[in-house]
């Protein structure tokens, strides 16, 4: 297997100080290699933006190295960051909020471009290849974003990400806030562009469903911590951590044969301010006994490099399923 | 089949706007019956809210009104009225003792500055006539009846003090308070976690069966239709495009947006020849379509169009006795 793109180990995030302190991000490792898409899921405070705002270095890490082509990037001062700026890059969710609506569209391509000194005399061509590349005309290089909907914004956002030429891009819920019909079609795009482009991409989502359509590999996040990893179709088809199950039963499926109403998880998400000791999911787990609130389970190895963080053994959660 | 407690028919909503009118609702026939879930699904700009509003005499007047149709609404004492006619007054009256509502967001139905016992005892001295006493057992009751945990002590909470999902579970105390036989549910869960969704879709249930109220449920979430759904109906561009039993509906759609909104689900992504999964998308957008009088509004977008369909308007036309479609070409489908 190639060197990975990146390779996030020990990776933790705290912000604030005791008492008030919270724990986004506590301990996770993962890997991406080149052309390679790993999906981060979970719900609200399992600290998936927190990871990758600290993969780009948007925030800097408490503990843990970020290593990027290599080389370890997780203490490297702001001005020796444009490498890394120009080799990974960021689509947000929000398309109404991450264009700068007084720039035409070819005054948002031509900033990216021209911070990384790109496509010199021949910045507009460029510009028009990478409307292109999104299935836009040439012609939208003169419009403003409020002329757009919001599924040819997101493609703007994508196209500007792109305009860099970077190796992996970061996408933060990017269909989150579009109609299911347009999240298809920009679904569609970033299937054809990590093919055309190679492109490794680390996808945010708490949408089950986008992630098994787009991702390799899944890490699945609870308050801060990876409770399970794995390439994707063998976790959502061999869910081994209690939590995964749950989000997967939890998920509506948009079939009427199925069962109605699944089996529910109890309670609300923990503050992140005070999590669980041991396991941070044992309040909520239907599985939990009391040595999962002594210690922090380790990853136990499911084969294929599936992983998981539970310390009861496959056996009874089969039983419990 | 039991008589409807709600029944929308040929609704037209009009808004004043500096440009002029527009009328982001045009078509929309719908039937609530008492114990019965019925969604209404469609996309942003579909319409489906302003439809709600206008059942709830919640439009904003004066910009909003409703220009054509009846909202006929079977009351407690078996009388019907015409929602869309009835003084504001009346229709405040119903709102509060046997049509209720919750949103996405509940900050913007719960006030700030009461604890959650206060609001749900403000609303059932006025609707119940209970005294101050009672009303805060009712609100009690009310809380534990939505499964919140410690019931006396969360009543002395106030919203800011609360997660998302016991918010949420506190607007539907506050909207279950008066016994409500109509409950009108836009986006309800939209902003809350999966795990949490699958909580309050299972107590808007549990209170259905329980009570008997019959819920309009106005989601964009097809999966969401799947769970809690009796019957569907799907709005494009203001209008109902197509009606249905959600079972029949989902497996046989009638109307080519249904059916490519439902591949349009990331689930039903199929390999393609490049061996990576694509999903069956919609081309274009909604744009301006509501604003398309005679003609059928989805055809620029409709895989399927013919000549006809940008000359006439179909009309929802029936299929068998508990379908509909507005599509002039739904039989081969």
């Amino acid at each position: 297997m190639s060197n990975p793109i990146l390779a996030v180990d020990g990776l933790t995030k705290r912000f604030g100080r005791p008492p008030a302190q919270v724990r986004a991000v506590e301990d996770v490792s993962f890997t991406v290699a080149p052309g390679e898409v790993v999906g981060l899921v979970g719900e609200s405070g399992s600290g998936k933006s927190t990871i990758g705002r600290l993969a780009l270095r948007l925030v800097d890490p408490t503990a843990g190295t970020i290593l990027f082509d290599g080389q370890d990037v997780s203490t490297l001062p702001e001005r020796r960051l444009t490498p890394l700026r120009r080799r990974a890059q960021m689509i947000f969710q929000d398309p109404y909020a991450s264009l700068n609506p007084r720039l035409r569209v070819s005054g948002i391509l031509g900033e990216a471009l021209a911070a990384h000194g790109l496509a010199r005399g021949r910045r507009r061509e460029r510009m028009a290849e990478l409307l292109d590349l999104v299935g836009l005309p040439p012609e939208h290089l003169d419009r403003f974003p409020h002329e757009f909907s919001g599924g040819q914004r997101q493609r703007i956002g994508i196209a500007r990400a792109l305009a860099v030429e970077p190796g992996l891009i970061v996408a933060d819920e990017p269909v989150s806030a579009l109609d299911v019909s347009v999240q298809a079609q920009v679904l569609n795009l970033l299937q054809d562009l990590r093919a055309r482009l190679n492109l490794a991409m680390l996808f945010i989502s708490h949408d089950l469903d986008v992630v098994e359509l787009l991702c390799d590999r899944v890490v699945v996040l609870y308050l801060g911590r990876v409770m399970e990893i794995g390439p994707t179709a063998e976790v959502a088809a061999r869910p081994r951590h209690p939590y995964t199950r749950a989000l997967l039963a939890a998920s509506p499926k948009a079939d009427p044969d199925g069962a109605r109403i699944a089996r529910l998880l109890k309670g609300d998400i923990p503050s992140p301010i005070a999590p669980p000791s041991g396991c941070v999911f044992r309040t909520r787990c239907p599985l939990a006994v009391e040595a999962c609130a002594r210690d922090v389970p380790p990853m136990h190895e499911a084969g294929d490099g599936h992983r998981f963080a539970c310390l009861r053994d496959a056996s009874e959660m089969r039983e419990a399923a | 089949m039991t008589e409807p407690l709600l029944s929308i028919e040929d609704l037209e909503v009009r808004f004043r706007t500096e440009d002029g009118e527009v009328a982001p609702v045009t078509g929309v026939d719908v039937s609530v019956a008492p114990g019965e879930t019925v969604a209404l699904v469609g996309e942003s700009g579909s319409g489906k809210s302003v439809s709600s509003l206008a059942v709830m005499g919640l439009l904003p007047r004066p910009a909003g009104r409703v220009a054509k149709g009846r909202i006929l609404y079977r009351t407690k004492a078996g009388e019907t009225i015409d929602l869309a006619q009835a003084s504001p007054d009346r229709v405040r009256r119903l709102r509060g003792a046997e049509i209720a509502m919750i949103f996405q967001e509940p900050m913007t139905s719960l006030n700030p500055v009461l604890t959650a016992g206060e609001q749900i005892a403000e609303s059932v001295r006025l609707h119940l006539r209970l005294d101050r006493r009672g009303a805060l057992r009712r609100a009690q009751e009310m809380l534990e009846l939505v499964e919140i945990p410690a019931a006396a002590k969360r009543l002395h909470d106030y919203p800011h003090q609360m997660s998302g999902g016991m918010r949420q579970r506190v607007m539907i105390a506050l909207a279950m308070a008066c016994n409500p036989r109509l409950l009108i549910a836009d986006e309800p869960t939209t902003a809350l976690d999966v795990t949490i969704q699958a909580q309050i879709l299972a107590l808007i249930d549990r209170l259905r069966r329980e009570t008997g109220m019959g819920v309009l449920f106005i989601t964009h979430n097809l999966g969401v239709v799947a769970e809690v759904a009796d019957r569907v109906a799907v709005m494009y561009a203001g209008r109902i495009v197509e009606t249905g039993p959600v079972g029949d509906l989902f497996r046989h759609p009638r109307h080519p947006y249904t059916a490519g909104l439902l591949d349009s689900l990331p689930a039903r992504a199929t390999r393609g020849p490049d061996g990576r999964r694509h999903v069956r998308s919609i081309p274009g957008s909604l744009g301006r379509a509501a604003a398309i009088r005679d003609a059928c509004a989805f055809a620029p977008r409709c895989d399927r169009v013919r000549e006809e369909c940008r000359r006439t308007a179909p009309p929802l036309e029936a299929i068998g006795v508990d379908r509909a479609a507005r599509c002039l070409f739904w039989r081969e489908m």
